[in-house]
């Protein structure tokens, strides 16, 4: 679309119209030209007036430019600087005038920089201006004014109390429009104090019999019901006329009060009800109702009064039989006779579908409304077909079978070309996947996952597999599904998918030759955008390489052929780490399953002893050491490991983790590995030894993900003790994962070192033990103790989810502050201790926070504190805007005789109290 | 109920802004530098509407101006469209097939027509008619002080 001369305003161009509808030729500016005759000759008038004025104006001062004109002015500006040039000139005049207090001007100067905020530049310094023209009597300086205010202010600003002094005289103007210009700003930017003070004006008007007023009296008494719940029942008789009336202006702000008086208050909810039979008959009144001209949008009757009444229906129906029998035949109408060929029609459609599914409504008309939605899924518009699916979504797990109807076209928007659709689709996808059609369903999804974007590919493949494992019809299914998964999505396979893979071929002993061979096979093509594969196949090739080499699946292998591809991966450089280590270690297992090569692999894993990453040269030495001086523990120490039994349930734990934003580690993973291996053989007291080294050896990396295993590992040792001695070996292996001290004090140590953040590891914690308890054969109690870790556990993911703070700690004195959240509410409990070695007496504890919070300090337990004696307070701070919590303190007291004083500000309080 | 309502041009400039919740001014710079800059990249094929933080995003594009409108998860994002909708309507009854730079040069007035619209982010006036009505009655009010007060300066009144 071409761009207009910038200068030339009043001549246009059809093109650049915002809308190309019939607008009436526009010789006629509203805006600065009359309506009729008589304001013609005004305007006539006016602009001679004008004239004069001006030449009056520049002989007595400079005169200030017109808002036109400025922005003429800095529309012509060709850069940035020059514009900013002009706005400063401009804004450093405007001030100018500010200060000397003109008043002829002052309308048109904050115009001027309302235009100038609207840049992005600073315009506060006009604020107050604002205000006096506010407090005009001139409606053209109160229009002004109130915009300003609004674009200006807003209920963080200190100018409230002024402000609402000129709201309340406004609002009780003979003049409507003055009136209506109150309202419409205090709508805008009220602040709790201010609807305190100005409930009681609305209230009044709220009862105004004038329409014009009402309906803007009430959006007003919405938004201070919003800010102040408990001035609701002040509004509550005024709202019985409001559905009695026939102007849809108060209708709709009447039913939009209504909405939220419910939404907020069970109260009220059920003083509503008996309206329900009023709303049906409004609605019905507007769609049985001809064509009327005001209200028509496109065929529909004010979609908007339609769209409100149906959603506060929803409200009033959720839950309750009775009230959704009474509603029901008015929903089927309107789900049946609303036209659906346009947006609008559709929208009103839309709503209908949200109550229908949310009230207790009859099956049929259910099912009536999911067809709506398969229809629109149909829909040529992508809004519509997006919010269908959304809808669907929301929906699936009521009536699961009823969507199942519209699976293909739900799968068919897997294609869409807008990426939002195609989000929705593949969410409800996995939704709508069951035992009936998990290989069609996964079929479509994996075609979906190979062309899908890099964002998908992770969460997608993450649910194929969780849905696989769910409805997978057999084992060689699975297999094949996971390793298509693991190929379809490259390197963007998340680590869940990769161990899942992996336990899997373990367990499955029957289909392990076809996995094995399947892996081989892409293996030996495999490409280094393919990380993920490469780990499953080289983990799976390590483990079952005899399979392999016996030629028990369908294909044969040469072990050097097996030997030079185990090199280009270790040798690559597009090899990630992760995947050299499971290719090390598996290496390393194939030497105790291969005949001839050894040689070889001992030259690779030598070579490693000088890698550059410290973990694949620790393992490089490590390992070398087993084809020399302990060559003799090779073969038992590579056994083969046990399938990983039972332990769907730490998989589960460790996938729900994975969701909480933090992934399983592959270093926790490796551990686990090692350390079953390690179990089973901890009947041979020499070998776990010289196993304890290597172990000791092999500590991950990575503290932040290995904290939260060792200390609950502390938390679980001193019951292992009562096991039968074997156990002894595990306890070594423990303390060989250097947790530190095992006292029994342990367990209350495991409340107060397990933060928050590193709470959802638990999954893999438990996922350690549980490989380590199930595969020792000898050990018997260990279940209990493993229930005892959990009971362990559950109460501490509730108590420490906000930690506690050490507020101060100066002159002798400790603050201690936890915290409990309820909502906007937060419990601080404040403990004392006295570490002054004497005696404290009137202990004083003060406390102030920013103006946007609330705070309410109880009684101290005590103003007295013996030496190492405490004494606890509770402090309560309403946060309902959830702003970061500060606090300015005050301490005194007086020890020995002398009085101390300090104050301080905290503001170290934990982000999880506000957010 | 409507957050915040944006209209921008294809170039990124904003137009008109309305808040209908509180935010420090900063945060507000922050949101619509944001969403101007996402949208603008969005493609036309795709939907009108954008997850965002906790609220949904609902846009469409009228000649240059893009009119943008963030919104609550419960609210209709297809009736939103009918919103922004019947407010261009009525600009362009009120400009006479209204375009880009009459919102430029006279936006204070494109501000009034929204607050006839809209107060406090719910709709609250359904009918065309009566907005207009309540606009040209106020104009009005305007023009009768202009020359009032113009009479009052030549000593007239």
């Amino acid at each position: 679309m071409t761009w207009r001369p910038k200068e030339k305003i009043c001549s246009r161009r059809r093109s650049d119209a915002l809308i190309n509808g019939e607008g009436e030729s526009s010789g006629r500016r509203p805006g600065d030209t009359s309506l009729g005759k008589m304001s013609s000759i005004k305007q006539v008038i006016n602009d001679a007036v004008e004239k004069g004025k001006e030449v009056y104006e520049k002989v007595r001062q400079p005169n200030p430019i017109r808002l036109r004109d400025l922005i003429r002015q800095i529309r012509s500006a060709k850069t940035a600087a020059e514009e900013r040039a002009v706005v400063n000139r401009e804004c450093a005049y405007i001030r100018l005038t500010f200060r000397e207090e003109d008043s002829v001007w002052r309308c048109r100067n904050v115009a001027k920089l309302l235009y100038i905020h609207m840049l992005g530049y600073p315009a506060h310094f006009g604020q107050m201006e604002c205000l006096k023209l506010i407090a005009s009597p001139r409606f053209t300086d109160k229009r002004i004014g109130y915009l300003g205010a609004m674009l200006l202010l807003d209920e963080r600003q200190d100018v409230h109390l002024l402000i609402t002094n000129s709201l309340k005289n406004d609002l009780n103007s003979s003049t409507q429009f003055v009136q209506g210009l109150a309202l419409c700003t205090l709508g805008a930017i009220a602040s709790p104090e201010m609807s305190r003070d100005l409930a009681g004006e609305v209230e009044k008007l709220l009862k105004s019999s004038n329409a014009y007023i009402r309906k803007k009296a009430a959006v007003c008494a919405l938004r201070i019901i919003l800010k102040v719940p408990e001035l609701m029942e002040m509004f509550l008789p005024a709202t019985r006329s409001l559905l009695s009336e026939k102007n849809h202006g108060v209708l709709i702000t009447g039913v939009t009060l209504i909405t939220e008086m419910c939404r907020q208050s069970p109260d009220m909810l059920s003083h509503f009800k008996k309206i329900v039979p009023n709303l049906v008959r409004i609605l019905k009144n507007l769609i049985m109702a001809g064509y009327s001209p005001e209200h028509d949008v496109q065929g529909v009757s004010d979609p908007f009064l339609q769209v409100k009444i149906l959603k506060l229906l929803r409200i009033l129906g959720c839950g309750d039989s009775e009230a959704s029998e009474t509603m029901n035949d008015i929903l089927a109408q309107v789900a049946t006779n609303t036209e659906s060929s346009k947006n609008v029609g559709n929208a009103i459609l839309y709503e209908t579908v949200l109550s229908i599914m949310d009230i207790k409504s009859e099956s049929g008309l259910r099912v009536l409304a999911i067809n709506i939605l398969g229809r629109f899924l149909l829909n040529a518009d992508k809004n519509i077909r997006y919010v269908a699916l959304n809808t669907l979504l929301r929906v699936v797990h009521a009536d699961n079978s009823a969507v199942q109807r519209h699976r293909t076209t739900i799968v068919e928007c897997l294609k869409d070309a807008d990426i939002s659709i195609r989000r929705r689709a593949m969410e409800l996808c996995f939704a709508l996947i069951n035992g009936n059609n998990i290989r069609t369903m996964m079929k479509e999804l994996l075609a979906f996952l190979e062309k899908a974007e890099p964002e998908f590919k992770a969460s997608c493949s993450s649910k194929c597999v969780l849905a696989a494992e769910k409805y997978s019809p057999n084992v060689k299914w699975h297999i094949d599904t996971l390793l298509k998964v693991v190929q379809a999505a490259g390197n963007h396979v998340p680590e869940d998918v990769v161990s899942s893979s992996i336990q899997l071929i373990s367990e499955a002993r029957s289909e392990q030759p076809y996995a094995v061979g399947e892996l081989w096979r892409l293996l030996s093509v495999a490409q280094m955008e393919f990380q993920p594969l490469i780990q499953v196949a080289t983990w799976c090739i390590g483990e079952f390489g005899d399979i392999l080499l016996s030629g028990q699946s369908d294909v044969t292998v040469v072990e050097s052929e097996l030997i030079a591809v185990y090199q280009q991966i270790l040798w690559s450089s597009q090899c990630s780490i992760t995947t050299k280590e499971y290719a090390l270690t598996s290496l390393m297992k194939l030497s105790a399953r291969l005949n001839h090569e050894i040689g070889s692999i001992q030259q690779v894993v030598s070579a490693f002893g000088s890698h550059l990453n410290i973990e694949l040269q620790q393992r490089g030495i490590e390992y070398s050491q087993l084809f020399t001086k302990h060559s003799h523990m090779r073969g038992p120490l590579l056994e083969r490991m046990p399938p990983f039994e039972g332990t769907k349930a730490g998989r589960e734990e460790g996938k729900a983790a994975l969701t909480n934003g933090i992934d399983s580690s592959p270093d926790n993973q490796a551990l686990l590995n090692d350390l079953t291996t390690l179990n089973n053989n901890t009947n041979d007291s020499y070998e776990s030894n010289a196993l304890l080294d290597l172990l000791g050896g092999m500590e991950p990396g990575d503290g932040d993900k290995v904290q939260p295993t060792n200390t609950v590992t502390t938390g679980v040792t001193p019951i292992v003790p009562a096991a039968p001695s074997s156990n002894a070996d595990i306890l070594d292996l423990l303390g060989g994962l250097d947790t530190g001290p095992t006292m029994p004090s342990a367990i209350s140590n495991v409340n107060i070192t397990v933060a928050p953040n590193q709470l959802p590891s638990n999954g893999n914690a438990s996922f350690l033990l549980d490989g380590l308890l199930n595969n020792s054969t000898s050990v018997t109690s260990p279940v209990t103790s493993l229930q005892n870790f959990n009971n362990i556990s559950s109460p501490v993911s509730q108590q420490s989810s906000i930690p506690g703070i050490n507020a101060y700690d100066k002159n002798g004195m400790k603050l201690d502050m936890t915290f409990e959240v309820q909502e906007s509410l937060t419990t601080i409990n404040m403990q004392a201790t006295n570490n002054t070695g004497s005696q404290v007496t009137d202990f004083l504890f003060q406390a102030a926070v920013p103006k946007s919070l609330q705070l309410q300090m109880l009684n101290p337990s005590s103003t007295t504190l013996a030496p190492s004696g405490t004494l606890s307070q509770v402090i309560k701070v309403n946060n309902p805007n959830k702003v970061a919590l500060r606090m300015r303190i005050k301490l005194s007291w007086t020890a020995n005789g002398s009085q101390i004083q300090d104050q301080g500000e905290i503001s170290n309080f934990p982000p999880a109290l506000w957010q | 109920m409507m957050q915040f309502m944006l209209l921008f041009s294809r170039q990124g400039k904003l137009r008109l802004q309305k808040w209908y919740e509180a935010y420090p001014d900063k945060i507000k710079k922050k949101i619509t530098r944001e969403l101007i800059s996402t949208i603008l990249t969005r493609k036309p094929k795709m939907s009108s509407f954008l997850e965002w933080k906790d609220l949904k995003i609902v846009y469409k594009r009228y000649a240059s101006l893009y009119f943008c409108c963030a919104i609550e998860q419960d609210d209709n994002e297809l009736l939103t469209l009918e919103v922004i909708h019947r407010y261009v309507e009525l600009l362009d009854k009120y400009f006479g097939s209204v375009c880009e730079l009459d919102i430029i040069f006279n936006f204070e007035k494109a501000y009034f027509m929204l607050d006839e619209l809209m107060v406090g982010g719910e709709v609250c006036e359904t009918s065309k008619k009566s907005v207009l009505k309540a606009i040209a009655a106020q104009d009005l009010l305007q023009e009768d002080e202009a020359v009032e007060g113009a009479l009052r300066e030549i000593g007239l009144y």
